[in-house]
C-alpha cells in the first residue's frame, strides 16, 4: 500500500497490492510499446530493401566505343545528322537499317532521334555490375576499385533506376530502357473498371441488407456468407474470373459482343475480365464495410427523418447515406488498396508478362504493376532486380496516392456534415 | 370527460366521426405487441382537439409505446404488431389503404434527445417540407416555422450553419420547428426536456402553449410537474402486475388528476409516494 495515503482506519476488507498493479500494467504497456516497434521495424525493413536496391553504383559497358565512332575527328555528339546517318549505316547490318527506314524514313527522323538509336544500336551499353545504395553510399571508394580493377572499360555512374523515364517508357527486353508505363496505366485501368463495378453493387447490397432486409433465417445466412466470402483465397476468385468471365462470357469481356474488337484475334483476356475479377474479390470487403458504416448511423435519424412524413428511401438517401459515406469510401479504400496490390488472380485470369502497347480500351490486353514486378523479379539477370524494386516504388506511390486522395475526398465529406 | 377501458366505451358506434370534431384522436382496443410480448393493452382514449394532453406513469409502463402507436412509429421496430383502432381525421389509421408516410406528416413527433439533421438550420426545417413536395415560397416557411418555434430570433443571421453547432434547448426548438413546417396537425412529444436544464425546459413549456392555440399536443412525460404546468388532461399509465402490460388507469382534466384522483395509485404516484 502507498504510505502516501493514510487512512484513519486500516482497511481489512482490501488486500490492496498497488504496487502490484501498477507493476502489472506498466508489463502490458510495455509489451504494446514492443509491438509497435516490431511492426515499425518490418516496414523499415521493407522500405530499406526497396531503396538499396532502386538506387545505387552501376557499372555501364559499351560494345563499341562512342569515340571510335567519330568522323574526321569530330565526336558523335557533334555531329551533323547526315553523318549520324552514315554511321549507324556503317555499323549495323543492312536488314536492320531497312527495318528503322520502315518504321520512319531517315528523311523523316531528327538529328536526335537518330544519335538515340546509334546509342542504342550501335555504341549498346550494358549494365554488367550494379551495387546496392548502401555499399555506394558507405563503401564508395571500395566500389569505385572495385569497378575499375573489374571492368576497366566500363564507365561508372549513380544511377536511380526510377526516374521519370521509367514511368514513362513502356516494357522492354533492354533493362536500361525498360519502363512500367504500360503496368502503370494497365493497373489503372484495371482499378477504375474494379471501383465502377465493385463499388455500386457493394453499396447496393448493404444499403438492401441494412435498411431494407427484415431479420429472417435466409438473411442472416446471406449475410453470414457474404462473411465468409471475404476470407476466400484470392486465387480461387482467379479460378472464378477464369472460367466465367474469361471463358463463358468472352464474347462480352472481350468485346467482340459490341463489334469493338476484331473477332479473329480477340479474347476474354482483357482489362474488363481483370477488373471484374478484382470487383468480385473485394465486393464482400465492401459489403460488410459499407453495412457497418450504415449501421453506425444513429437510428434517430432515421426516426426524425420517417416522422416529418418521408419515405424509407428519402430518409435513406438524404440522412443515412450522407452520413454512412466517410464509413463507406473508408472501406472501399482499404478494398480498392487490396486490389491494386493482387497478383494472383490476375495471373489466372491472363494478365500479360510482356507487352509494350497501351491499353486503349476496356478490351485492350494489359498487364498491372504487380504483374510486372513479379515477372522482372523471376528474371535470371541481377540488373531485373533492380528494376522490380524501382516498380515497387512506383507502386507504393501509386497507392499513397490513391488512399491520399480517398482520405481528402472523405474528410471533406465528414467537415461538411459535421461543420 | 373520464374514459375508463370499460367494456361499454368500446362499442360506441360513431367514435371515428368524433375525429372530425371536438376531438383530434381517437384509441379504441389499442393492444400494441413487441412479438409475443404484449407492451400496452386495451387503450381507449380520446385526445381534445388543440389541447395539451399529458401522458405520465412510472418507466416502463409503455407510454412511449402508445405515443408512437399514434403515428405509427412502432412499425420501425421489426417485430411490432397493433391490434385495435386508432381513429384520426375520420379514419382508422391502421386499415391496409392508409399510407403511414401520410399519417406521419399529419401527426409529427418531437423525440426524447434532440435530433436535428447534421445539415444546416435552414435544411433541417425545408427538408421535410420538400420532400413533401411543398410548392409555395420556402423561405417564408422557414421563417415562419422557425417563428412559431420560438427560434427565430436566435438563429436568423446564422441559417446556414449546422443545426448541431446549436444548444440543446434551441437543437430541441428546432426539431419542433421542423415538425411544425409540414403542416401536422397532432404533435406527439415524447419526453422532450428530460435532456435539457430547467432554463431550456421552461421555454419549450411557454412554447407548448403556445402552439396549443394550433396543434393538439400530446406529451409523454416523467416530470410531474412539468404534466401539471402545461396539459389540460392527463392520462395515467401503469403496469398491470398481472400480464406485465401497460395499461391506462385514469384519464382526466389535469386539475382533476393532481387534486382529487380517483384512483388511489394515481394519487400515491401524483404525490411521489410511489413510482
Amino acid at each position: 500500500m502507498s504510505p502516501a495515503v493514510t487512512s484513519p482506519q486500516p482497511d481489512q476488507e482490501f488486500n490492496v497490492r498497488l504496487e502490484q498493479r501498477r507493476r502489472g500494467g506498466a508489463l502490458w504497456r510495455t509489451a504494446f510499446q514492443l509491438s509497435t516497434i516490431v511492426g515499425i521495424i518490418a516496414l523499415t525493413a521493407l522500405l530499406y530493401n526497396v531503396m538499396d536496391s532502386a538506387f545505387g553504383y552501376v557499372a555501364v559497358e559499351n560494345s563499341v566505343d562512342p569515340a571510335s565512332l567519330a568522323i574526321g575527328g569530330v565526336p558523335l555528339e557533334e555531329q551533323s545528322k547526315d553523318q549520324l546517318v552514315r554511321v549507324l549505316q556503317a555499323n549495323v547490318s543492312a536488314g536492320l537499317f531497312r527495318r528503322f527506314e520502315d518504321d520512319q524514313p531517315f528523311a523523316e527522323r531528327g538529328r536526335d532521334s537518330v544519335l538515340a538509336l546509334i546509342l542504342e544500336r550501335v555504341v549498346e551499353p550494358q549494365v554488367v555490375e550494379t551495387w546496392s545504395l548502401t555499399d555506394s553510399l558507405l563503401r564508395r571508394s571500395e566500389v569505385l576499385a572495385e569497378a575499375a580493377s573489374s571492368y576497366p572499360n566500363a564507365i561508372v555512374r549513380f544511377e536511380a533506376w526510377i526516374d521519370p523515364d521509367f514511368v514513362s517508357t513502356p516494357q522492354s527486353g533492354d533493362p536500361q530502357r525498360a519502363g512500367v508505363r504500360t503496368a502503370i496505366l494497365g493497373s489503372l485501368w484495371v482499378i477504375a473498371i474494379t471501383i465502377g463495378f465493385s463499388f455500386p453493387i457493394g453499396v447496393g447490397a448493404a444499403i438492401y441488407l441494412e435498411e431494407y432486409a427484415a431479420d429472417t433465417a435466409l438473411n442472416r445466412l446471406i449475410r453470414t456468407n457474404i462473411n465468409n466470402l471475404a476470407g476466400v483465397p484470392s486465387i480461387i476468385y482467379g479460378i472464378l474470373g477464369l472460367a466465367i468471365l474469361v471463358r463463358a462470357l468472352e464474347p462480352l469481356t472481350s468485346g467482340t459482343l459490341f463489334g469493338l474488337t476484331d473477332p479473329t484475334s480477340a479474347n476474354g483476356r482483357t482489362i474488363l475480365s481483370a477488373g471484374m475479377t478484382l470487383g468480385l474479390l473485394i465486393l464482400p470487403l465492401i459489403i460488410i464495410n459499407a453495412q457497418e458504416a450504415i449501421r453506425a448511423v444513429p437510428g434517430s435519424l432515421r426516426q426524425a427523418g420517417l416522422a416529418l412524413g418521408a419515405t424509407r428511401w428519402q430518409t435513406i438517401w438524404a440522412h443515412v447515406l450522407p452520413n454512412a459515406l466517410p464509413g463507406i469510401l473508408t472501406g472501399t479504400i482499404l478494398a480498392v488498396s487490396r486490389a491494386i496490390g493482387e497478383t494472383a488472380p490476375l495471373v489466372v485470369v491472363g494478365a500479360s508478362t510482356f507487352i509494350t502497347v497501351d491499353p486503349d480500351s476496356p478490351f485492350a490486353k494489359f498487364t498491372t504493376l504487380p504483374i510486372q514486378i513479379f515477372q522482372w523479379t523471376s528474371r535470371p539477370q541481377d540488373v531485373f532486380r533492380n528494376l522490380a524494386a524501382a516498380a515497387i516504388l512506383v507502386l507504393l506511390a501509386l497507392l499513397l496516392a490513391m488512399n491520399a486522395s480517398a482520405v481528402l475526398l472523405r474528410n471533406r465529406y465528414s467537415r461538411r456534415l459535421s461543420g | 370527460m373520464s374514459a375508463m377501458p370499460d367494456e361499454s366505451q368500446t362499442s360506441i358506434p360513431g367514435l371515428e366521426m368524433e375525429t372530425n370534431g371536438h376531438y383530434a384522436i381517437a384509441m379504441r382496443d389499442l393492444h400494441v405487441y413487441y412479438g409475443d410480448f404484449l407492451a400496452i393493452k386495451n387503450i381507449n382514449l380520446k385526445v381534445a382537439r388543440q389541447k395539451i394532453t399529458a401522458i405520465i406513469g412510472p418507466s416502463g409502463c409503455g407510454k412511449s409505446t402508445l405515443l408512437r402507436a399514434v403515428n405509427r412509429m412502432n412499425e420501425q421496430i421489426g417485430d411490432a404488431r397493433t391490434e385495435g383502432a386508432v381513429f384520426f381525421g375520420g379514419h382508422n389509421i391502421y386499415e391496409p389503404q392508409v399510407d403511414p408516410v401520410e399519417v406521419r406528416r399529419r401527426i409529427g413527433m418531437v423525440f426524447q434527445k434532440p435530433n436535428p439533421f447534421p445539415k444546416t438550420i435552414y435544411e433541417n426545417v425545408a427538408w421535410g417540407a420538400r420532400v413533401n413536395g411543398y410548392r409555395d415560397d420556402m423561405d417564408a416557411l422557414v421563417e415562419d416555422s422557425l417563428r412559431r418555434a420560438a427560434l427565430w430570433d436566435e438563429v436568423a443571421d446564422k441559417l446556414d450553419q449546422s443545426g448541431l453547432s446549436l444548444s440543446g434547448g434551441q437543437q430541441q426548438r428546432l426539431c419542433i420547428a421542423r415538425a411544425i413546417a409540414v403542416r401536422p396537425d397532432v404533435i406527439l412529444m415524447d419526453e422532450p426536456c428530460s435532456a435539457l436544464d430547467p432554463i431550456a425546459t421552461l421555454r419549450i413549456e411557454d412554447l407548448m402553449h403556445d402552439l396549443s392555440d394550433q396543434y393538439t399536443i400530446v406529451i409523454v412525460t416523467h416530470n410531474m410537474q412539468q404534466a401539471a404546468r402545461v396539459s389540460d388532461f392527463t392520462a395515467m399509465m401503469m403496469l398491470d402486475e398481472a400480464d406485465r402490460a401497460g395499461m391506462m388507469i385514469e384519464y382526466d382534466k389535469t386539475d382533476t388528476i393532481f387534486t382529487r384522483p380517483s384512483d388511489q395509485r394515481t394519487e400515491d404516484y401524483v404525490t411521489g409516494r410511489f413510482g
